[in-house]
């Protein structure tokens, strides 16, 4: 698998408070990932763990604080120009979240796809950009004639659609999906993540699918990233991740997920928020966690290797313990 | 089934537009026993909020209840008053609302919103105020130095806590929640899931849950009712229906939602979208995204129909119990 984003060690923290009480959030702290070609990798947290700061940073929207990230071997700080800007984010474009906001409300939709053409693809003439608009559309399971419809005409799974369609046509090479379905209705996301699967198949696209949401990157996803306040906690091959956990926090994460099929399992969590404001050193899912040892109020662990390609940052998985902290299956 | 504490009858809820009404509930008719746990699933705009806020008697202009009646503990709570319903609600119906950072006020303490309420629905001192108010807290699992503290300063699972302790100030008997569980990741979601059913069993109120998330009520809920553009799709035992569906809009839901364990199957989804409650189309409402629509269900509007212990809103469900060896056959 060759690569085609890297981040080593990617930090990004933001000052808080005033003058009298300056206070550090650690919204991201030493990540380091890969994204392969043709490859959906899931990055899974909760709501504040720092996975929609990572897809900022990755979008060059957030400066890193420190760390690099690079794209097809080349750092991203060494591209200045506006020419070079331009050309990363045709490569790397993003998909929001919420499909209202995210489409101007006044014009056709074609407007944003067209513009996004004329942007990227300067080379093409008007007629080709058309043509290419509804080339996107039938790719994205839009009906072409849908290009000239409002937005208000459209259902919110159509507009995400319309989502895709914008990010495709710029011949991307890695979409950054920040909860791409969690606004939509449930009969209408699993269409959504077929579509991405089905880019990855037939476009060769890569995704970095953001999502809280275990099952769905289950279904699509052929790597996972757990995180956890900021950093991350367990990666690897998503089947070898979710069958053998070995992380504590993801053991309780499988654990509370409901799940119709199978019996509830006890969870006595009560899912409070960890501190990511000046964390003092330590593993940030100590104060959760029943196996939690001295070095983990001392040390904070690093992600390492336990099996191939399957990275834990636990001290007591790392000593070669057999983890069992929350019953998750 | 213990004494209905509620009974739903042929309930409809129009919202007057400009362009003319449009029915959002349509003829909903249900009961509900005391100590009943019944979740109401569906998608946006199937009605399931506005089904909840007619029973509250919530509901604004332009929306109003164009027919039936909500009758608790023998009352038809569509006639009331204004006055008269300020005495059942919070002391016999409170409501839990989807979203606490909106429907906490960001400006007051906890404590301080207590005692509003308080003060609102009764005559009571200070000091008996603070004392219901710590104890409350206290049955949710919040420490109640936290009745000085300000919204922003707790957590969501700890905001949505206090809304749940500030709905059982009176001890109601009965809690309706509108979605209470959407903003909390699956940890939080699962703590409160659990607390929620500790506090019924202990205090015996009766719950209508309003979910879009059918398996988070799986091993909660006693009754599942599943609703589609506007009407009850189908009703019955939570483990029936998740065992048993009837309705194609149900398995449908069902057979949506991908698995965390045991084998990876490719799934469809339902194709399409959710009508327009302005254009319904013929017959069925669910007809347009049905895989199993035949000749009939264009034209004819199906009923609710008895199987098993459930009731569906499927014409096939009607032939099969009419006529159950059509299906062995495979005629049908």
């Amino acid at each position: 698998m060759s690569e085609l984003l890297k981040t080593d060690r990617l930090t990004r923290h933001f000052k808080i408070g005033n003058a009298l009480s300056r206070r550090t959030l650690h919204a991201v702290d030493d990540v380091s990932f890969a994204v392969g070609e043709r490859e959906i990798i899931a990055l899974a947290g909760e709501s504040g763990s720092g996975k929609s700061t990572i897809a900022r940073l990755l979008a060059r929207i957030y400066e890193p604080t420190a760390g690099t990230i690079t794209f097809e071997g080349r750092d991203l700080r060494t591209m200045r120009g506006r020419k070079d800007k331009l050309k990363y984010s045709g490569q790397v474009p993003m998909v929001f979240q919420d499909p209202f906001a995210s489409i101007n409300p006044v014009f056709r939709v074609s407007h944003g796809i067209l513009r996004g053409l004329k942007l990227h693809r300067p080379e093409l003439t008007a007629k080709q950009r058309q043509e290419e608009a509804e080339r996107t559309f039938e790719v994205v399971g839009l009906n072409p004639k849908m290009l000239e419809r409002f937005p208000y005409e459209l259902s919110g799974g159509q507009r995400q659609r319309v989502g895709f369609a914008q990010a495709l046509a710029m011949r991307p090479k890695l979409i950054l999906a920040d909860e791409p379905v969690s606004m939509l209705d449930v009969s209408i996301r699993i269409g959504l993540l077929n579509l991405m699967a089905k880019l990855r198949d037939e476009q060769g696209v890569s995704i970095l699918y953001i999502t809280h949401d275990i099952a769905s990157a289950r279904y699509v996803a052929d790597r996972l990233i757990v995180m956890y306040a900021g950093r991350i906690a367990e990666t690897g091959p998503i089947e070898d991740v979710l069958t053998t956990p070995r992380h504590p926090y993801t053991q309780l994460l499988l654990s509370a997920v409901p799940d119709p099929r199978a019996p509830l399992t006890e969870v006595t969590d009560r899912g409070e928020p960890p501190r990511v404001v000046d964390p003092t050193p330590g593993c940030r899912f100590r104060w959760r966690c029943p196996l939690a040892i001295d070095r983990c109020h001392q040390v904070t662990p690093d992600p390492a290797e336990l099996l191939p390609g399957h990275e834990v940052a636990c001290h007591v998985a790392a000593a070669g313990a057999d983890v069992k902290a929350f019953t998750f299956s | 089934m213990p004494d209905p504490i509620l009974e739903v009858e042929n309930l409809s809820v129009d919202y007057l537009m400009d362009s003319g009404p449009v029915r959002a509930v349509d003829d909903v008719s249900f009961t509900l026993g005391g100590r009943e746990f019944l979740a109401i699933v569906g998608e946006s705009g199937c009605g399931k909020s506005t089904l909840l806020f007619a029973i509250a008697q919530l509901l604004a202009p332009p929306a109003e209840v164009a027919a039936g009646s909500v009758k608790f503990q023998g009352t038809n709570l569509v006639r009331l008053s204004d006055k008269d319903l300020s005495a059942v609600r919070w002391r016999d119906i409170s409501v839990v609302m989807q979203s606490a950072m909106n429907a906490l006020n960001p400006v007051k303490s906890i404590g301080a919103q207590f005692k509003d309420a308080m003060r609102a629905h009764g005559k009571y001192s200070g000091q008996e105020i603070t004392d219901r108010s710590a104890e409350v807290l206290k049955m949710v699992g919040i420490d109640p130095v936290h009745l000085r503290s300000y919204p922003h300063q707790l957590s969501g699972g700890m905001r949505q806590r206090s809304m749940i302790a500030m709905a059982m100030l009176f001890t109601p008997d009965l809690i309706i929640m509108d979605e209470p569980t959407s903003a909390l990741d699956v940890v939080a979601q699962r703590a409160l899931m659990v607390q929620i059913k500790e506090l019924q069993e202990q205090f015996g109120f009766a719950i209508i849950f309003v979910t879009h998330d059918m398996s988070l009520v799986s091993h909660f809920s006693d009754r599942l009712m599943v609703m589609y553009a506007g009407q009850t799709a189908e009703v019955g035992a939570t483990r029936d229906i998740f065992d048993r569906p009837q309705h194609p809009y149900t398995k449908g839901l069902l057979e949506a939602f991908p698995s965390v364990r045991g084998p990876k199957t490719p799934l469809k989804g339902i194709t399409g979208s959710p009508p327009d409650l302005a254009q319904l189309p013929p017959g069925c409402r669910f007809q347009p995204r049905c895989p199993v629509a035949f000749d009939e269900c264009l034209t004819h509007q199906p009923e609710l129909y008895p199987v098993n212990a459930s009731l569906a809103r499927c014409l096939r469900v009607r032939d099969r119990q009419a006529d159950p060896d059509r299906m062995k056959d495979g005629v049908r």
